[in-house]
């Protein structure tokens, strides 16, 4: 007996699994410098922050969820040896397996029952809008065939939803009271930092509220019907959206992943070495940042896409294809925006390389690389720290671009971009589509705002002027 | 009838208490001074008094009269006229104070617009008076000219006529010359006193520097931890102050008297904004205290003629026992100079147009020669921009050296790669200007002290050592070994300089090139590193060499001196020969520039103007255009070595 399923590591999976770590280490690390924990938890007594880092914490959930990729076992014939399906799934379309089985033809609207287009019936020669399979297939008809009771349903079932998330988002409340009557009267003891901090946490209540409240929305509903309706061949639209915040994610993150190492080691060279190496480095981000972004990315994504279809052996499914786009896009994107970062640093490594300390270490003869490592890249690091998030919104937003332009993702990895894209075609049909491209704005519209939002409390806590 | 009355003023910032109650009066016409360390309330209450506070600082209590008006109770729009017209404020940085982007004649017509009816062509002749008022030569070409073409004393004119331009009754000047060389220094304060007399202004002058006060003050008001503790005219607080706190401050300023003795220092630091005190505020750094001190605050006692002290002691507090020094210790001096260095250069390159072509030199160090013996200290004096820190850096190598040679005990350096000069290294090291600049705010003290012994390799031994060995530093600046795992933003000025002092010693040197090591830091603390680096040259057989413009600290700790001007040392000699003998004229008016303690002013005439740049230094003797003896032969060439006695060397045609 093999495992009922045979997991299976993508490559995107591993990195994005290492940087966790790396995250999770830094973190273990900063907590015990003083400096980096006073700035932390500047971060931890703002309440946009935490609300934001509440929303950003739900995405990574869900796309921590997805990575855990795996293939399903067949049914296996007596004596064979197990195999396994070709599909590779996700822990999130495992949870999800609902939404995702339950397709349709083609286009329903949002909670429909009935498909979005006429079609000829059989046995009839009336064009009609057939019944849905899944969507309010559980409503009963009345004797001329009309629906009973769906607008009564749909109510219900909402606010069955609404209900269930309150009453779970009560439970938490009352848990977290109990686990903090001892906390809060610690607090008391410290002091004026009390206030602020539950403020700080009322604000994460809050927002678990507004997400309680959604999520129960939208199971309740999305037991009986498409919450956000159904695409051009059929599949649930909330599904999709659920898969593209993985893409999104990992675009931001690894990108930054591959691009930190170039962009802090060039930028410190540039300007701790001088001379003809801040030349060839200054020299090559010129001419890299002067090359129009979209143009550069776009032949780099062609070439790459040839090599792939060249090669087909080199995968054994399309999944690990798929995958392989995604890490190119984001070694591509890695390679086109290390250019301020490195700049940046460079002008600070400028100013800190005149400072006495530098001056002192070099007066022990302290070697160059030494020098580098010891005085300059601790001194930079809350520079690095800031660009890393403010950079990864910008770059989900790039990834959308760039997919909508046809240059980004493997159009059968589901993310923002590609539901953009398709939503082309639909706002041009008539009557027109909205949905799609309503549910991916909302969803990326919700992750962009809340990496922003955090990104911005992070730069305010860890700028030495704004610190009182 | 006073001009400015402040009431019980009292200043906060979320918990601390920069100014707590603090009242003073000042006559139409009068200079007072408000004179105190770092920290301890005096900007504070001139922003106070301007109503300019920072947003998160408000005034708690307490009443600010100003021609009998009370300036607390005006709206913000009445307060805009009393800003610029009733009292003109100057400021510590004449760089910053400045708007680079605009004219001189703009900055200056813009106060005439607010504060008087002139306009266009009439406002620009006024601005032009202004300027030529407050002695800045040439002034119809400055007015066009951009605060970035001025030197930093033409900057500072500038700002006083700017303030003069609303023709103020008052105006602060919150240190107004600390940023400044002594001799613009002197030329500023001369400025500021005739416009005093001239136009009857009344002069609130907030300084650190008991020379100013000495040079400047009518009244003086000496501020601690956010009181005023003594109040007095000038002449009776420099003969007999009556705080504890004002003669100790008196005995641990650095003079010759003190030479080889060691200055009074004041135990502990100023108590922080935020602390709550029962009794008197100076009563934990306090030699006299007694049971009442600690109970109550005291209260303001008349001693006679003005004065008013807040002290329970009765009658004065008995002087500091300065010790007085032996003079020069007889030290068996070493015939063999430790550092050697003989016509040293450095030019920095000037390079114009697309391919860099280098078109001339900034002659930062041009031609320096010095000896330096064993356990002696040779003190290298001269202003900002003449070179000496550069010269100081290049002799270590930090930056290499365009000619000449620097012998370090008969070994040749400037020849010498990176990596041969690294086994040297552990034999010269530096001490920096700043304390906050430079300690690397990542590193543990312990690192940074450890730092030099690792690059070096002088540790032979175990890591329990190392810890040992920090330890046995810290303890011999002064510290604790228990603070080799804090971080460097937990200590204050002075003991940062102790760390940076504790870094170079870890290396067993025997030259230490210390960089104005006490310009950033208080008179009181400033004593305690003195006696530090006394001691350690007397137990480590140091030598120092010290890069400073303060000649008092000169007068204490030097052995020789050596003038520095434009990239030249002009005279050089032992501490006694030239700062009693001074033969060069640049010399004699930077001695005479320096304002002194007893208020005596000298004979020599003030030096006018700035020193050239060094990137087109004068022809012939570098000093002519300012000095006052010079003739064609000094416009010619540049004068030969002069020798009076064995060590006494001067660079002037007409020193006798």
């Amino acid at each position: 007996m093999g495992l009922s399923v045979q997991p299976v590591l993508l490559w995107s999976d591993a990195l994005l699994f290492v940087l966790i770590g790396v995250i999770v280490g830094l973190s273990l690390w900063a907590r015990r410098q003083d400096a980096l924990r006073a700035a932390w938890a500047r971060v931890l007594k703002d309440g946009v922050a935490m609300a934001a880092a509440t929303v950003l914490a739900v995405f990574v959930l869900i796309g921590l969820l997805d990575s855990l990729h795996f293939r399903a076992r067949l049914p296996a014939q007596a004596g064979a040896a197990a195999s396994y399906a070709v599909e590779v799934n996700s822990a999130l379309d495992a949870l999800l397996s609902g939404l995702r089985q339950r397709t349709e033809k083609t286009y329903s609207a949002p909670l429909a029952t009935h498909l979005y287009s006429k079609e000829a019936l059989e046995n009839s020669t009336q064009r009609e809008f057939p019944r849905l399979k899944h969507g309010g297939a559980h409503l009963g008809e009345n004797t001329v065939g009309k629906l009973v009771g769906h607008e009564l349903d749909i109510a219900v079932r909402l606010s069955r939803g609404l209900a269930g998330g309150l009453a779970l988002w009560l439970l938490l409340v009352a848990v977290v009271r109990q686990a903090n009557g001892l906390d809060l009267r610690a607090l008391m003891k410290v002091g004026a930092g009390g206030s602020a901090k539950s403020a700080a946490g009322g604000a994460v209540l809050i927002t678990l509220l507004a997400i309680f409240l959604l999520l129960g929305a939208a199971i309740s509903l999305g037991g009986g019907y498409h919450v956000f309706g159904t695409d051009k061949v059929g599949q649930d639209v909330l599904y999709l959206s659920l898969k593209a915040i993985r893409t999104g994610l990992l675009i931001g993150t690894l990108t930054t992943l591959v691009m930190l190492p170039a962009a802090v080691s060039l930028g410190i060279l540039a300007g701790y070495v001088g001379g003809w190496v801040d030349d060839l480095i200054q020299y090559v981000y010129t001419t890299l940042s002067s090359i129009p972004g979209v143009l550069l990315i776009a032949a780099a994504v062609l070439m790459m896409q040839v090599v792939i279809d060249t090669h087909p052996d080199w995968f054994a499914t399309s999944a690990e294809r798929a995958d392989a786009r995604l890490l190119a896009l984001c070694l591509i994107l890695g390679m086109t925006s290390w250019t301020g970062v490195a700049r940046l640093l460079r002008g600070e490594t400028l100013k800190l390389r005149e400072l006495e300390f530098v001056q002192a270490a070099q007066a022990f003869g302290v070697g160059r690389f030494a020098i580098m490592r010891r005085h300059i890249l601790p001194n930079l690091m809350h520079i690095v720290l800031i660009s890393l998030v403010m950079d990864f919104s910008g770059l989900v937003l790039a990834e959308a671009v760039l997919s909508y332009v046809g240059v980004g993702v493997d159009p059968t990895t589901i993310s923002f971009g590609t539901m953009i894209n398709t939503a082309r075609m639909e706002l041009a049909r008539e009557p027109m589509v909205w949905w799609s491209l309503a549910a991916a704005f909302s969803f990326m519209f919700a992750l962009v705002l809340a990496a922003n939002l955090f990104a911005d409390a992070v730069r305010d806590a860890f700028d030495p002027r704004s610190s009182a | 009838m006073s001009i400015l009355a402040v009431r019980d003023l009292s200043i906060q910032i979320g918990a601390a208490r920069p100014v707590d109650g603090i009242s003073f009066a000042i006559a139409p016409g009068e200079c007072f001074a408000l004179l105190g360390e770092s920290g301890c309330g005096k900007s504070m209450t001139a922003l106070g008094i301007m109503r300019l506070l920072p947003a998160a600082a408000q005034v708690t209590a307490g009443s600010v009269e100003f021609e009998g008006g009370d300036l607390l109770a005006l709206p913000e729009s009445g307060m805009r006229d009393i800003r610029g017209g009733g009292i003109g404020m100057i400021f510590q940085e004449p760089a910053t104070s400045l708007n680079p982007v605009l004219t001189v004649g703009r900055q200056i017509v813009e106060s005439l617009e607010l504060h008087s009816p002139l306009r266009g062509e009439a406002a620009r002749r006024r601005a032009r008076e202004l300027l030529d008022q407050v002695g800045i030569p040439d002034p119809v070409r400055r007015l066009d000219e951009y605060p970035f073409q001025l030197s930093g004393g033409l900057r500072q004119r500038v700002m006083i006529a700017i303030a003069l331009a609303g023709a103020p009754r008052l105006l602060i000047a919150d240190e107004p010359t600390t940023a400044l060389d002594v001799t613009i220094q002197a030329q500023v304060l001369d400025l500021l006193d005739e416009l005093r007399r001239q136009q009857g202004m009344a002069l609130l002058l907030i300084t650190h520097d008991l020379g100013v006060v000495a040079r400047m003050a009518d009244r003086v008001g000496v501020m601690y931890a956010g009181q005023l503790v003594e109040e007095a005219p000038r002449r009776q607080f420099f003969s007999q102050p009556a705080h504890p706190y004002s003669v100790r401050l008196f005995a641990a300023l650095p003079d010759a008297n003190r030479r080889g003795g060691r200055l009074a220092t004041i135990p502990g630091s100023v108590p922080s904004a935020e602390a709550r005190h029962e009794g008197c505020r100076f009563v934990e750094r306090c030699s006299e205290v007694m049971p009442a001190c600690r109970a109550s605050p005291p209260p303001w006692r008349e001693v006679d003629g003005g004065q008013r002290v807040r002290c329970f002691l009765p009658g004065l507090p008995p002087s500091v026992a300065a010790i007085v020094g032996a003079g020069e210790t007889a030290l068996a001096i070493e015939p063999r100079p430790l550092l050697e260095v003989a016509d040293m250069q450095v030019h920095f390159p000037i390079r114009r147009g697309i391919l860099q072509r280098v078109v001339g030199a900034v002659r930062a160090v041009d031609g320096v020669s010095l000896q330096l013996k064993p356990g002696r200290t040779l003190a290298l004096v001269g202003e900002s921009g003449c070179g000496k820190t550069t010269a100081g850096k290049a002799m270590l190598q930090l930056i290499r050296p365009t000619a000449g040679s620097v012998l370090l005990d008969g070994v040749e350096l400037t020849m010498r790669s990176t990596s041969e000069l690294r086994p040297l290294r552990a034999r010269m090291q530096m001490v920096f200007q700043d304390p906050f600049a430079s300690l690397n705010p990542r590193l543990r003290i312990g690192d940074i002290i450890a730092e030099g012994m690792q690059a070096l390799k002088v540790l032979k031994v175990g890591a329990g050592d190392t810890a040992a060995m920090i330890g046995a530093l810290l303890e011999q600046v002064g510290l604790r070994p228990d603070m080799a795992d804090r971080y460097p933003h937990e200590f204050s000025g002075g003991q940062r300089q102790r760390i940076a002092i504790a870094r170079a010693l870890a290396v067993s040197p025997q030259l230490l090139i210390c960089d104005e090591p006490t310009s950033a830091l208080d008179v009181s603390v400033q004593a305690q590193i003195l006696n530090l680096l006394s001691d350690l040259q007397a137990e480590l057989k140091l030598a120092y060499l010290f890069i400073t413009h303060n000649i008092a600290v000169v007068d204490y700790l030097a052995h020789e001196v050596a003038v520095m001007y434009l990239g030249r040392v002009v005279e050089c000699g032992s501490a006694d020969e030239v700062l009693r003998q001074a033969r060069h004229p640049y010399t004699q008016a930077l001695l005479a520039a320096v304002p002194r303690v007893d208020g005596l002013r000298s004979e020599v005439p003030k030096l006018a103007g700035d020193m050239p740049s060094p990137a087109n230094p004068p022809a012939g003797c570098h000093f002519h255009p300012r000095c006052p003896l010079a003739d064609e032969g000094c416009r010619r060439s540049y004068p030969v070595e002069t020798r009076f006695g064995a060590t006494h060397v001067v660079r002037c045609f007409k020193a006798t």
